[in-house]
């Protein structure tokens, strides 16, 4: 239902957010998208590190695209290698550990699973949750980005996370 | 923990083979004032050393291309580096961290490492680190 929520209120713009009040940041943090160590990004964050955040996550948009296309091109193989699959997985679940993407994570826990287990069907069911859950982070992280900027550029400041 | 303005600064070697680990890892020691280099894999940590640096503390990954942290550690040692090594991984089998160990880190931490880790880990090269 969250999911939907989301999805909705994220087609409304970034300015209804400021409207709303709304924090996306918040957001994710509250369904679970980001966990604590995006925070400790944030705190890495100062005035001789102004974009550390943007480029760690910029890092990891590109890296997981590059690993999602590498997965499917790997279960696409006959026969599958699911070695190959597996060691894929294991590499987006450690960038999204560390960028705080606590649902890409948890996904890629339960995928690991299904791969030692060699289910081809459920190697496939994985793959699509983790291109969803890809998907919807990179959206709101873009769109916080997106609004954080905004707010500098009209004169305000951003409020931090608690 | 605030950087620390000390005469005899700290240095560090983050060897990892994955770009983002490098950059956070790199970014956590540099908030603390810890001079520090990245190298990819456990053959440029090697090199690096053989090329006669020597850092307080390494940061070593386990799972690296052409020569993995295990093998690095194990190497290192024989050549008789005594910093501190400390392994940072996204494993965690027993078995995994044990071998890990047994090459001859210090200290092992599950990725990703943050703050409070780091702080464990310069309080137990230098005591006085985190002090007021």
């Amino acid at each position: 239902m969250e999911i939907h929520v989301f999805m909705g209120l994220l087609t409304l713009g970034p300015i209804v957010w400021k409207v709303l009040g709304k924090d996306i940041l918040s957001f994710a943090f509250t369904v679970g998208f980001l966990d604590d160590q995006f925070n400790q990004l944030q705190k890495l964050q100062d005035e001789s590190s102004p974009y550390f955040v943007m480029e760690v996550v910029t890092m990891f948009f590109g890296d997981s695209e590059k690993l999602l296309n590498s997965i499917a091109l790997a279960l696409e193989q006959k026969p599958v290698d699911f070695k190959s699959v597996d060691s894929h997985v294991h590499q987006f679940k450690g960038s999204s550990a560390s960028v705080g993407a606590a649902r890409v994570k948890d996904v890629c826990t339960n995928f690991r699973n299904i791969c030692e287990a060699q289910d081809l069907e459920g190697c496939m069911r994985c793959l699509q949750q983790l291109q969803q859950e890809y998907f919807l982070l990179k959206n709101n992280l873009q769109y916080s980005f997106r609004l954080q900027q905004e707010i500098q550029a009209a004169g305000g400041s951003i409020s931090s996370m608690e | 923990m605030a950087p620390q303005n000390l005469a005899t600064q700290l240095t560090a070697l983050v060897v990892d083979d994955d770009i983002i680990n490098r950059k956070i890892h790199q970014r956590l020691l540099e908030s603390v004032g810890v001079q520090n280099q990245g190298v990819k894999n456990g053959k440029e940590a090697v090199d690096i050393h053989c090329r006669g640096q020597r850092f307080d503390l390494i940061l070593m990954d386990m799972d690296m291309p052409i020569m993995n942290g295990i093998e690095a550690t194990k190497e290192l040692r024989s050549m008789g580096i005594r910093s501190m090594i400390v392994g940072v991984s996204s494993r965690c089998t027993e078995a995994e961290i044990l071998k890990f160990m047994e090459a001859g880190l210090n200290d092992y931490h599950e990725k990703p490492l943050n703050t409070a880790k780091l702080s464990s880990i310069l309080d137990n090269i230098n005591p006085n680190f985190t002090s007021d």
